[in-house]
């Protein structure tokens, strides 16, 4: 039988050989394949590392992903160095679409590499791009310089080791969200949740990449359905529109491998 | 469209197209969701005594005609389930919660402890240990278990056979022994990828069970072999993915048809194959009494 697809949905891991590795802070790295694997920005690909498990990872370039060291899988992922091989599934998901002329990226932490990524895309296309980041504290702090590169950059530390001192929602005032035609979020889910609250009235122009447990990641197995919609994040999404994300369970709660239901925090 | 409605193993169905189970049935939210979509009934992923967390990634290996999958029965017991089958039940179909256990007093006292419209037994789970396949691969284990679960509950009880057999109808006649108001028939078969570029079982478990386009010919046996030797009705399941296959089923001997692999299409396949099979009718000029078996009175 042929690696292929039911429904043109996602294919069969492919060999992803690691080209280079980047060390973007203690806990984040970039890991660079010798291919590339024509995603579009807020895809992402489902990496196998053999022997251990199947993570979902967004892309934060044709060619490479940016991991935050968390879990199992994702330390084992640091372990590996040049040469070394994943196994990749993928693009999957829906993507941001680019909409309007000028556009604000909102993200936390490693949530910040798809939106570099959608970045890189939206100078392409001739759009005036801000970004609003915000992390911990200075050394968590990655990705900078490159978003620096697309246009206006306000960083934010909830310690004010760098830049504005407090949550990503403390830049948000010095945004005229008049002049914003769209605004991108990723990051930690309540983070995202604040944002999303305190822009309510433009909820329709607000694209969050959002995060649940995927297992299958074409659709079909369940565990990433998101209440009251049943929305299939891992199909549907990751991508969606936060007047989507209102009345359910965003922001609330969310369902572990299990299924069982728990905190969002995180 | 003419109505497909009637009476499957105890429950009445708007359509005879069904949600298979381990398909979305893990919320409330996407069980209703397949109801409105259209399906005839829904059946929730498998729910046991305790929760567990299912095998590690990868789960699935997606082939071009079929799936692979060793989801490992991932489940928040059956105390977490109760309120995903009553937002499942706010919807316009009947909700079928699927049960796992490892004898008749676990899988009785999940039935017990769950209020739905009806129970289907997974006795069939093709990669769980000590549980699904390997107690349901024995005619007594499914006997037992489906009298016990019978004496429990007052709603119907299917019980959902694996092909992974040598003669599966020794199993059918066994659930009917027990009392099953019907059998569901086929879960997936036992089945094998390996990655060429390092050697790994690609499925975390390593091996994991086949759906899909591709076991439909070994589904359609099944059923014609089922409803060859049983008086309750065979529930037909493995590989449907558009009207043509659902016909073929019913004419092997299928009351009604389940949907899951095809599910990876989108939510419009209930409603493709309910309209496929009463514009079928017409144009041939049957009944729904006259399709469903029509392939052993053919050859009678």
């Amino acid at each position: 039988m042929r690696e292929g697809a039911i429904g043109g949905t996602a294919a069969r891991a492919t060999d992803g050989v690691i080209k280079e590795v980047i060390v973007e802070s203690d806990a984040v790295r970039t890991f660079c394949f010798q291919e590339p694997h024509s995603p579009w920005p807020g895809q992402y690909m489902m990496v196998w590392v053999r022997g251990v498990d199947e993570i979902p990872m967004s892309f934060s370039g044709p060619d490479r992903m940016t991991v935050h060291a968390v879990g199992e899988a994702t330390r084992a992922l640091f372990d590996l160095q040049a040469g070394d091989a994943l196994g990749l599934r993928g693009p999957l998901g829906n993507g941001f679409s680019l909409v309007g002329e000028k556009i604000l990226l909102v993200g936390g932490g490693v949530g910040v590499a798809p939106l570099a990524f959608l970045g890189d895309e939206a100078r392409k296309a001739g759009m005036e791009v801000t970004s609003l980041i915000g992390f911990r504290t200075a050394s968590d702090v990655v990705l900078k310089s490159r978003l620096e590169g697309l246009g206006e950059l306000i960083l934010t530390t909830d310690d004010g080791s760098a830049g504005v001192k407090g949550f990503v929602s403390a830049g948000l005032a010095k945004v005229d969200l008049e002049e914003v035609d769209q605004i991108y979020l990723c990051g930690p889910e309540l983070m995202m949740w604040d944002v999303i609250n305190r822009c309510r009235s433009r909820a329709d122009r607000i694209q969050a990449c959002i995060n649940r447990y995927f297992k299958c990641a074409v659709g079909v197995c369940g565990s990433c359905c998101l209440d009251p919609e049943g929305i299939r994040v891992c199909a549907e999404g990751p991508v969606i529109t936060a007047e989507r994300l209102l009345e359910g369970e965003f922001g609330r709660y969310r369902r572990g491998p299990s299924g069982s239901i728990g905190s969002c925090q995180g | 469209m003419r109505s497909l409605s009637g009476n499957v193993g105890g429950l009445d169905l708007q359509i005879p197209v069904i949600l298979a189970a381990g398909i979305l049935g893990t919320t409330g939210a996407s069980l209703r969701r397949a109801a409105l979509a259209g399906a005839g009934a829904v059946v929730t992923k498998s729910v046991g005594l305790l929760p567990r967390d299912g095998h590690p990634g990868p789960t699935v290996v997606v082939l071009e005609d079929g799936l692979i999958n060793a989801m490992g029965l991932p489940n928040p017991s059956f105390r977490g389930f109760q309120e995903e089958i009553d937002v499942g039940r706010t919807g316009p179909a009947p909700v079928v919660a699927s049960i796992f256990g490892s004898g008749s007093e676990e899988f009785a006292e999940v039935a017990r402890s769950l209020k739905a419209d009806a129970f289907e037994l997974n006795l069939s789970c093709p990669h769980a240990e000590g549980l699904g396949a390997e107690i349901g691969c024995q005619p007594d284990n499914v006997e037992q278990i489906t009298r016990a679960v019978k004496r429990s509950v007052d709603v119907p009880v299917w019980v959902k056979l694996t092909p992974n057999v040598s003669d599966i109808r020794a199993l059918g006649l066994a659930a009917q022994e027990g009392g099953a108001d019907a059998v569901v028939a086929i879960n997936t078969l036992r089945a094998m990828a390996i990655d060429i570029q390092s050697g790994y079982p690609i499925l975390g478990n390593s091996f994991g069970g086949l759906s899909g386009p591709a076991i439909k010919p070994v589904a359609v046996k099944a059923v014609y072999d089922l409803s060859g030797v049983l008086e309750i009705p065979v529930i037909g399941v493995g590989g449907i993915s558009d009207w043509q296959d659902a016909v073929e089923m019913m004419m092997a001997g299928a009351s009604a048809v389940q949907v899951g692999t095809a599910l990876m299409g989108g939510y419009g396949v209930f409603q493709e194959i309910a309209r496929g099979i009463a514009s079928h009718l017409d144009r041939k000029g049957w009944t729904m009494e006259e399709l469903v078996g029509l392939a052993r009175r053919r050859v009678a």
